[in-house]
């Protein structure tokens, strides 16, 4: 989910992603209708599970649910067994008991936890399975669609349900847009009842289904309110056979600016989901994106960040990292940029690109002499210098005896590292 | 001429803290008009500055200036004490929300915010409360407005701009540094140069910025500089199309950005466009924009609208 992060283009400051199971807890909480599920990091926690859920629901079925912060878990497949999805549903209590339950569960957690699972949003190289959440099965009527996310054209959230539950909303929209609904959330009264009873008339509910369902749609946007959530997302939710409505799956990021207020939910970010060196970057307030390409980049504003990615690119090349050290940064903050930037062995070259506005072109000039003095320079570097304190940011540098290429504007400063890396 | 400061704006500060104290500092050696800041804690007291003039900014004035503003406890004594039109926002994210509203609910004309971080929500719910009150607010996370030599509001560096003829209004900051030094170095000033912020929920958009520049009789073309995400550069480039009698060039940001993957599509359903670099350039060029191939031919592309 490298776009969240992207400069101003989604948000600044990344958004805060949580586990299914820690989402649930969060509806559980606020009185919104989850399957009962136990979480496991280990073979014999799964299969504990399994007996005091079967017990509760009276339902012999229940589901093994690999936890990592990517979607598409159901369709993913694991390296180490590739003939097994990422959520799988254990049927062999339904003849067997909860032993044969059990004795399944073992088997799945077994070859689950540790291994590595692929989905369409890990990337090839996929993502380790260190928790699994073992949930009762539920008997299902319908499946659903129900998001909650903020609408930039109109800065108000909005709701959006469709009756496609369990396919990709994004597909949906593009073959079947009429099939998705939305109500637009008036910050001062929330959700009315009569847009909440609106979107389950359109969903075709009766009966139970349509009173639950309402209920569910408030509760869900009040909890998106009241947590700063950058999204919701419940796909499916499901109308039991019993008119129930619940949440079967649910994925929950929240806004990283509001997290202040929310210290339960700041908790429950898994840092071993993260990248290490973006989360060395966090530490230094530095925003860091690792990419793939050789050339590292260091630069001051992240629409500069962004465009000096482009014009490596413009010019043959491809950036390493989207770096941007911030408006105030001081030699300190540069200098730990500079070796987050350099550890990457596939940094062939770095270009820093700084237009000098508060941060003046000296405070980088020395965070840059340091920096190298510190950590070596291995490969090429070419910095590109303008605005404030200018010709006293080039004087450091040349007066530092350090062999750096200057530059006179963005894309010679790009061509030249380009052309210093072939 | 210029569009929303000038010689006659008076700037409040919201914020006295170490950042307040030294963008208020550097817009007094620019020349600003300055007349006095909100911070309850430094209630009743007053805040002095001098040092070296910057004499990019306003013109004729001392090599040396000093001043004494009042700080007051809230928006409404300080806007009534001083006579304010304008406020500036330093206040940090978790209460930057609220200081919108307060100096909406005083009448402050124009509200620009640079604080950087505030939480979405609080921004749905100020910009909820800005509906029916006839305020303007830049930002916020944004670099914030100047008229070159008359009145700089935020935290731009005053020197790399010119008076001029032309306008600017973009969703960066240093990207709109870099434009308006590229501009100044082909000979073409400014007449004002906005940072709208780039912000998910913000005041000011694109459309307002352009149709502002629009009937201003000195602005004799504008420069738009957008990046990726939400949809409001394609918006501008309808409104060119039908509305804009001036020539109009353009850059987008985040051409080799990876895709925004599930969060940004979810978002970008709503609005009905992808936000990709490539659908914003298209719809500028659709519009008759000259749009800049790299950002170092920004002030070149304006040369070209222009003719």
């Amino acid at each position: 989910m490298r776009g969240d992060y992207y400069g101003h283009a989604v948000r600044k400051g990344p958004s805060l992603k949580i586990h299914e199971y820690q989402a649930k807890q969060l509806m559980k909480a606020r009185g919104i209708s989850v399957p009962s599920g136990l979480l496991a990091t280990t073979v014999d926690e799964a299969v504990a599970a399994v007996r005091p859920l079967i017990e509760e629901s009276g339902n012999p079925v229940v589901v093994v649910k690999s936890q990592i912060h990517a979607g598409g878990r159901g369709k993913g497949r694991f390296i180490e067994h590739p003939d097994l999805g990422g959520v799988t549903v254990v049927l062999a209590g339904i003849d067997g008991g909860v032993e044969a339950a059990e004795a399944a569960v073992r088997d799945l957690a077994g070859k689950m936890l540790g291994s590595t699972l692929v989905t369409i949003q890990t990337g090839p190289e996929g993502k380790q399975v260190n928790r699994v959440y073992i949930e009762q099965g539920v008997d299902i009527e319908t499946e659903l669609y129900l998001s909650v996310v903020l609408d930039r054209a109109v800065s108000r959230n909005v709701v959006m349900v469709s009756t496609e539950g369990g396919t990709e909303i994004e597909e949906v929209a593009e073959h079947t847009p009429e099939k998705i609904l939305r109500a637009t959330i008036d910050p001062a009264i929330g959700l009315a009842n009569f847009q909440a009873a609106d979107l389950a008339y359109g969903l075709g509910l009766e009966g139970d289904a349509f009173k639950n369902a309402i209920s569910f749609m408030k509760a869900l946007t009040a909890a998106a309110v009241e947590l700063d959530t950058d999204l919701i997302e419940i796909n499916p939710l499901v109308v039991t056979k019993a008119g129930g409505v619940m949440a079967l799956d649910g994925k929950m990021s929240f806004d990283a600016n509001a997290m202040f207020r929310h210290p339960h939910i700041a908790q429950m970010r898994d840092e071993s989901e993260e990248d290490p060196a973006e989360l060395e970057a966090a530490e230094y307030d530095l925003s860091f994106i690792k990419l793939d390409g050789s050339i590292g980049c260091m630069v001051n504003g992240a629409g500069l960040a962004m465009s000096t990615m482009d014009i490596i690119k413009y010019v043959g090349g491809e950036p390493a990292n989207f770096l941007d050290v911030g408006g105030g940064a001081t030699a300190d903050k540069v200098t730990a940029a500079f070796k987050i930037i350099t550890k990457d062995p596939r940094v062939k070259g770095i270009f820093v690109n700084i237009f000098g506005g508060i941060m003046k072109c000296d405070t980088i000039a020395v965070g840059v002499v340091e920096a190298v003095k510190e950590v070596g320079l291995q490969v090429p570097l070419v910095v590109r210098l303008e605005g404030t304190n200018v010709d006293l940011g080039k004087q450091i540098i040349d007066e530092s005896g350090l062999n750096v290429v200057s530059a006179s504007d963005m894309k010679d400063g790009a061509q030249k590292i380009v052309e210093l890396t072939k | 001429m210029s569009v929303l400061v000038d010689t006659n704006t008076r700037v409040l500060v919201q914020g006295m803290g170490q950042t307040g104290r030294f963008h208020t500092d550097t817009a007094l050696a620019y020349g600003t008009n300055m007349v006095g800041a909100v911070h309850p804690s430094k209630a009743g007291t007053i805040e002095h500055f001098e040092g070296e003039t910057d004499h990019s900014g306003v013109q004729g004035r001392a090599d040396i200036y000093s001043a004494d503003l009042p700080i007051f406890r809230s928006v409404v004594e300080a806007a009534e004490a001083t006579g304010a039109n304008a406020s500036v926002i330093y206040v940090p994210p978790p209460f930057a929300a609220d200081a919108i509203m307060e100096a909406a609910a005083a009448g402050i004309e124009l509200i620009v915010c640079i604080t950087e971080g505030i939480p979405v929500g609080d921004m749905v719910i100020a910009k909820r409360y800005l509906e029916d009150k006839n305020v303007r607010l830049v930002g916020p996370n944004c670099p914030g407005v100047i008229t070159p030599q008359q009145c700089k509001i935020g935290i731009m560096p005053g020197y790399i701009h010119k008076p001029g003829k032309i306008g600017v209004v973009s969703r960066s900051g240093t990207l709109t540094y870099e434009a308006v030094f590229q501009l100044t170095n082909n000979g073409l000033g400014q007449t004002t140069a906005i940072g709208i912020g780039g912000d998910p929920v913000n005041g000011t958009n694109f459309v307002d910025c352009l149709d502002l520049f629009n009937q201003d009789p000195d602005t004799e073309g504008v420069i738009m500089i957008g990046e990726i995400g939400g949809t409001a550069e394609e918006e501008a480039a309808e409104w060119i199309q039908q509305y804009m009698t001036k020539p109009v060039a353009g850059f987008i940001a985040g051409t080799t950005a990876p895709a925004g993957k599930r969060m940004g599509h979810a978002g970008a359903i709503i609005s009905g466009g992808k936000g990709t670099a490539a659908d914003k350039i298209a719809a500028l060029k659709k519009a008759g924009i000259v749009v800049a191939p790299t950002p170092t031919d920004m002030g070149t592309a304006m040369l070209e609208a222009l003719g």
